[in-house]
């Protein structure tokens, strides 16, 4: 699995606000975190804990009003994505960082024609001309599998079924050969015959073309059979990050043991009733002082009402935001992490 | 797409018909006798001959199928001898206006111009200034701009045009004399000097017209704007790297422009109508007019045609919108 070299991605202390009418909220909270080439990071949290706010931040694509990002640092190839100008972020958008949506339904414009939609990235980016953007846009629509390419380049959106949406909108993003794809809940809309299909056709695309990929989801179950390493985050704030296999093995945050638990086992032992979180999760209305899980968590103590807990290192390459250690069952500490890249720079 | 079309036509033909024989009724049942106007001193016996002259002594059906021949088949044969010097309709009874003892085709035929001049100009004029604004107002909503466009809308919107129309005569004609108050329909541009003259008194019944026709089309685009700047395809354009300009230009406009098309298109037939009230304060003597001194003077047989041909162009331009509608919009399909 490729993990080594300098990270495509680097994020540090990422804070993005939106302006409401009752307020501000904190959507995204000092969010650090890197991508390395060619890598797959699972990102996973509830709804709400701001896994889409945080990726649409990078690049600019929140609309502003009302959000804001109000600090941090996007380094992209040596870049600083917060400090360039629209035009340039726009250079990049579709061409080196590539986006696939939620809702393939509505992420297609339902007026032109696909082969329109695969068209217009190539030919601003790439410079190409008509002709050959019409070539390349067949060879994208037969490499993510869509039969007939050709033909199907002048049918409207209306005329392929959800699951095709998905693989046309995952062909735009890879048209201009992105070196990241952020890939948003790509399959939640989907039922679970052709999730399972995008999923084999992501996997095949990554070992084809190398390019790294976020991938957003809320299905544990996902993550584990693609992602390299995943990030956990709740109330807009990583609070866990490991390699896969770690994280699965060896969860140090209670809300990854959570979030562990609610998936229903079908080997063992059936349990009475599915394991539920409860609680809700937090809207914050300004930035976080103490442990924002605090109120859901049973190991919660008087240190967590006080003080939000840093990201600290529980074991190679993994860190986590909670004071509580369950190996024993006693608050920890460590030193704070080195929450960047640890070969960056 | 063109069996449907095919399709819809011939609809319309039993719709009109209908609609026809609606109209004849109402009219004529309705009560009013075309010699009341005349001096007393006509002797009775005289009056009842000029009835009778009139054809108000035949049984009412005879008459509706007299008029539907008159003005289905005696004037389309009068307008195509007109225009290709052909004899087909010789000797065929017209439809005669009882006012002006001329037919009834002819005089519209004089009319046409004028309200095609000043309302359709302003009905375009409203057009091409409603579009910008309302997309202006939509892509900036809550800006200065906007919040100035939604007032005026409603202005326009909420004051009648009798109320502009003599405001401005006040302001610009009689106090600042840029412009003339009254529209000369009699005159001719023959030179450069004439169609200046033209464009100065067409330039205040044509605002005033516009304003009103601008307030609703601007908020029917700005409306349909909004709606779809918050879809997720324009997310996808701009994560596409598409410049703003492309994403509402191209990418919005285009879904807007749907729903608006379709209620431009279905505007059109009131150019025809006639805007009544502002011919009537700029002495335009247009369609609008036309049929106001119709209804005065107890003329059915104008007042018949004039509403029957507005009945044919709103079904026509009902069936203009619908297939516009369908080329505009790829998820629609007749067929
Ligand atoms: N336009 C907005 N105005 C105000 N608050 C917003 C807006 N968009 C998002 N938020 C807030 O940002 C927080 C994070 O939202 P985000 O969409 O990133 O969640 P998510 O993790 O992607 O959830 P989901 O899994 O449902 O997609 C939410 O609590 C929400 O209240
Ligand atoms: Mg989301």
């Amino acid at each position: 699995m490729p993990n080594k070299g300098v990270p495509v991605l680097d994020v540090k202390d990422l804070k993005t606000v939106f302006h409401t009418r009752s307020g501000e909220v904190h959507a995204v909270n000092s969010v650090s975190f890197y991508l390395r080439p060619g890598e797959l990071l699972g990102v996973v949290g509830e709804s709400g804990s701001g896994k889409s706010v945080t990726m649409m931040s990078l690049i600019g694509l929140l609309p502003s009003p009302p959000a804001e990002v109000r600090g941090g640092r996007v380094l992209f190839d040596g870049e600083d994505l917060l400090n360039v100008r629209e035009e340039r972020l726009r250079e990049l958008r579709g061409a080196r960082i590539g986006f696939v949506f939620q809702d393939p339904m509505t992420s297609l414009n339902p007026v032109f024609t696909v082969g329109y939609q695969i068209m217009e990235p190539l030919r601003k980016h790439m410079g190409m001309d008509k002709r050959q953007a019409r070539v390349r846009a067949a060879e994208l629509l037969a490499l993510v599998g869509i039969p007939d390419a050709d033909k199907r380049l002048s049918d409207y959106p209306h005329q392929f079924s959800g699951g095709m949406r998905q693989r046309v909108m995952i062909a735009i993003a890879l048209a201009c050969d992105p070196e990241v794809l952020i890939a948003d809940e790509p399959t939640t809309a989907l039922d679970v015959t052709i999730q399972a299909q995008i999923l084999e056709l992501m996997k095949d695309l990554r070992d084809k073309l190398g390019m790294a990929v976020i991938w957003i989801t809320h299905d544990l179950g996902v993550i584990a059979g693609i992602a390299d390493r995943v990030m956990v985050m709740y109330g807009g704030q990583v609070v866990e990050q490991a390699p896969v296999k770690e994280l699965f093995g060896n969860p140090q945050h209670p809300y990854t043991r959570a979030l562990l638990e609610t998936i229903p086992s079908v080997t063992g032992e059936r349990t009475e009733r599915l394991h539920v979180i409860e609680g809700q999760p937090p809207i914050l209305a300004a930035a976080p002082s103490a442990c924002t899980f605090r109120a859901r968590c049973v190991y919660a103590s008087d240190r967590c009402a006080c003080e939000n807990p840093p990201r600290l290192t529980v074991g190679p390459a993994h860190d986590a935001a909670c004071f509580w250690d369950p190996a024993t069952g006693q608050p920890r500490n460590t030193e704070p992490t080195h929450t960047g890249a640890p070969n960056a720079g | 797409m063109f069996t449907y079309t095919v399709r819809r036509l011939l609809l319309a033909i039993p719709t009109l018909l209908i609609i026809s024989l609606i109209i004849f009724l109402l009219l004529d049942l309705a009560p009013g006798d075309p010699t009341a106007q005349l001096p007393l001193t006509i002797p009775p016996e005289v009056k009842e001959k000029i009835r009778q002259s009139l054809g108000l002594g035949e049984p009412i059906h005879v008459r509706y199928f007299l008029w539907l021949k008159q003005f289905l088949v005696a004037e389309p044969l009068h307008v195509f001898d007109n225009l290709f010097g052909t004899h087909f309709a010789d000797g065929m009874q017209r439809v005669i206006s009882w006012q002006t003892r001329s037919p009834v085709a002819d005089i519209v035929a004089q009319r046409l111009p004028q309200t095609l001049w000043v309302v359709g100009m302003s009905y375009v004029v409203g057009v091409l200034i409603a579009l910008p604004i309302g997309i202006i107002s939509a892509y900036k909503q809550y800006s200065w701009f906007d919040q100035i466009g939604t007032f005026i809308s409603m202005l326009g919107f909420s004051v009648p045009t009798f109320f502009t129309g003599v405001l401005l005569i006040v302001i610009f004609a009689v106090n600042l004399g840029w412009f003339p108050s009254i529209y000369d329909t009699t005159h001719v541009v023959d030179s450069w000097d004439a169609f200046v003259f033209q464009v100065r008194q067409m330039i205040m019944p044509v605002m005033v017209l516009a304003l009103y026709n601008a307030a609703q089309i601007s908020r029917f685009m700005r409306a349909s704007m909004l709606d779809n700047l918050g879809q997720d395809y324009v997310r996808t354009a701009r994560a596409k790297g598409m410049s703003e300009k492309v994403v509402v230009l191209i990418h919005v406009l285009r879904n807007s422009m749907i729903p608006v098309i379709t209620v431009i298109a279905l505007g059109v037939p009131q150019i025809f109508g006639g805007a009544i009230i502002t011919e009537q304060v700029f002495k335009v003597n247009g369609l609008g007019q036309l049929l106001i001194t119709a209804i005065y003077a107890n003329d059915i047989p104008m007042v018949q045609t004039l509403t029957f041909i507005f009945a044919v162009l709103i079904v026509l331009f009902n069936l203009i919108a619908d297939i516009l509608y369908g080329i505009l919009d790829p998820r629609i399909r007749y067929d």
